[in-house]
């Protein structure tokens, strides 16, 4: 069993541009559940609109890259209004349930036969960021520490996402800690008491989702950028709840727990695919889970077995304040 | 049991001299009838209304509040007291009527901008902001922040100054209310009366001219109460009007100047504590069709209206 293999993949995985992409979802969601009590289960429709924001402007409006880049932002902004303006003044679990629905039923709308001419239905958008690629000062293999190495491709896209994830994360920490920060913390804790003491609670989670949603739609952007092409599928709810796994991993409301938490849950991720990999390659897997289909299946388990595990001892996450968590209303 | 009798008793007056003592003198020569006229009204409420299906939750015709002083709105369990306390907030809408805040016409403005207009409410259960500290608890209330705005928040220099202003009044409420020692400890962590403290105290930082406490006293410690009190009693002294809501009657009948009873939605009587106190309709409301029945004392429920025929059998001396 070779465990230098299952480490070295896992850590390419951690600071590769998977988990950065990860990383901006999670920061969004950060913004909505951490900081402002939204439970907002729709974040893959927002990197969605994000990158066919992108996509369909270069390829069926026929814009450069360059220009097409904030449409992605634009989608993200109107898709929160959207969702936000109507269900906003309704209780938390009614937001959950609309934003799971809308996120979905955006996506079935995607990859309907009827919107292929513009979203390229089922096979989606190729070629979509040419521009970006050929940019690409990297050749070849960047070989980092043994067997640590990434595609020159991917230091490209990553180093963006991974500075984009940077500059996000400093603007969040900035408004945080502002007032304006502070009327967020207080309708988390009790929506009345904010509204009491004069806060616009329902203007304030509209910018709150739109803040949340822009930064997920900005992942999307950036993904579009890594792989040049844009697939519903990678939006499947499941991305949303990948991302809150990251975010209970780092530690909800805290500056860098989205950014650990990402890298620690793809970390996770791809320890256990290699580790059940390894497992069948020798020969110690029963029959019915040797083929790869079950291996993705098992996976999945495990890495929620390890997350249950996390939770208990650690139910703060990597940098949340144990003392918070133990304070009731 | 017989009816409570009430002795007349010649009320000492317990308002200290000053701003308050004032006020509540015009309130003397008033008459004690449901909705009569006040000298000086912050607050006029007419034909308020709200129905919860075929129940009728609240109905009152005519209110006013005499600014400057401390009136109290009592009743029964179900009298329609908080559902009026919400309606006058904008915590929830009426089915009809309107009111006015210092000739400011109020009806269906938003509760949030309620509170901008200067009446601030607390809450029966209080709303402790569990993760945030006490003195960002405190903070929260301060209104003109630049920094709530999502374009300044992010420039520290342009919130900094107010920020430090509201830091001082804050720190100045928390020791005046003597929670500077928990000033850094999660809200979460303060025991019940500390909350009803915090609250009131954080109340203060919107400055308001009315403020509106529901049920200030209701699971205090008794050793705390006397402070709420004290701190209660003070407020008119800084120019503020203050409503409350409350169940026991000693409370009611040691601070309040102006007593306003509630029962079914309707307001039945009002007028000084004394007056109340032995108004016939108003122990008649308390203790119902059944107050010959002495079992009804024993339970739960009741135990408020035992309080109140208690008192009013012994005269409040």
């Amino acid at each position: 069993m070779d465990f230098s293999l299952i480490f070295t993949s896992a850590l390419r995985e951690a600071f590769g541009t998977q988990a950065a992409y990860y990383a901006l979802l999670v920061i969004g969601l950060n913004v909505h559940y951490g900081y402002t009590g939204l439970l907002n289960f729709g974040q893959a429709g927002f990197a969605m609109v994000g990158a066919y924001g992108v996509g369909i402007m270069v390829t069926w409006a026929g814009w450069s890259l360059w220009a097409a880049l904030p449409m992605g932002l634009v989608g993200g902004l109107l898709f929160a209004l959207l969702l936000g303006l109507p269900t906003l003044r309704l209780r938390g679990d009614y937001f959950a349930i609309t934003t799971i629905a809308a996120s979905e039923i955006l996506r079935r709308v995607i990859r309907s036969s009827w919107a292929s001419d513009v979203t390229g239905g089922t096979s989606g958008l190729g070629d979509v960021a040419p521009e970006f690629t050929r940019l690409n000062p990297f050749d070849g293999r960047v070989k980092l520490v043994g067997q640590w190495s990434y595609f020159g491709s991917d230091v490209w896209s990553g180093l963006w996402t991974w500075a984009v994830v940077l500059l996000v994360t400093l603007l969040v920490w900035l408004l945080m800690r502002s007032p304006w920060g502070r009327v967020l913390r207080a309708i988390r804790e009790d929506e009345d008491a904010a509204r009491s003491l004069g806060k616009n609670v329902v203007s304030f989670k509209l910018q709150s989702l739109v803040l949340g949603g822009m930064i997920g739609s900005l992942g999307g952007i950036m993904l579009t950028l890594q792989r040049s092409s844009v697939i519903d599928q990678v939006f499947e709810p499941r991305t949303t709840f990948f991302a809150y796994a990251a975010l209970i991993l780092g530690g909800a409301a805290t500056t860098f727990g989205p950014i650990i938490g990402s890298m620690l849950f793809w970390f996770l991720f791809t320890a256990s695919t290699q580790f059940l990999r390894e497992m069948a390659r020798q020969g110690w897997m029963p029959g019915f889970l040797e083929s790869s289909d079950s291996t993705g299946t098992l996976v999945l388990a495990m890495v929620g077995l390890l997350i249950v595990l996390l939770t208990v001892f650690r139910p703060q996450g990597v940098f949340g304040d144990r003392q918070e968590l133990l304070l009731d209303g | 049991m017989d009816e409570p009798h009430v002795p007349p008793v010649d009320h000492p007056d317990p308002v200290p001299g000053g701003r308050r003592a004032a006020a509540a003198a015009a309130l003397a020569d008033l008459d004690c009838v449901p909705g009569v006229e006040k000298p000086d009204p912050i607050l006029i409420a007419d034909e308020v209304t709200r129905r919860f299906g075929g129940l009728t939750a609240v109905d009152v015709e005519h209110l006013e509040i005499q600014r400057g002083v401390i009136t109290a709105l009592i009743g029964p369990n179900g009298a329609g007291k908080t559902t009026f306390f919400n309606l006058l907030t904008g915590f929830d809408q009426p089915d009809t009527g309107s009111w006015s805040f210092d000739g400011e016409q109020l009806g269906r403005v938003p509760a949030h901008a309620v509170a901008h207009r200067g009446m601030v409410r607390t809450f029966q259960l209080t709303k402790a902001l569990t993760r945030l500290t006490v003195i960002e608890n405190m903070r929260l209330g301060a209104t003109r922040q630049t920094g709530e705005r999502f374009i300044t928040a992010p420039f520290r220099a342009a919130w900094r100054g107010r920020e430090d202003d509201i830091t001082a009044q804050a720190d100045e409420l928390l020791k005046r209310f003597r929670l500077d020692h928990v000033r850094d400890d999660y809200a979460g962590t303060l025991s019940g009366g500390q909350r009803k403290l915090r609250e009131m105290a954080r109340s203060l930082m919107v400055k308001p001219r009315l403020v509106m406490l529901d049920e200030p006293m209701a699971g205090v410690n008794p050793a705390l109460t006397e402070s709420l009190l004290g701190h209660v009693k003070d407020l008119p002294e800084d120019g503020m009007t203050v409503v409350f809501v409350e169940h026991d009657m000693d409370v009611v009948m040691d601070i309040s100047d102006w007593v306003v009873v509630m029962a079914q939605g309707r307001i039945i009587a009002e007028g000084t504590p004394h007056a109340v106190a032995s108004n016939p309709e108003v122990i008649d409301a308390y203790l119902g069709e059944h107050h010959d029945d002495k079992s009804a004392y024993e339970t739960g429920p009741v135990a408020i209206d035992h309080a109140l025929a208690r008192s009013v059998a012994e005269g409040y001396e």
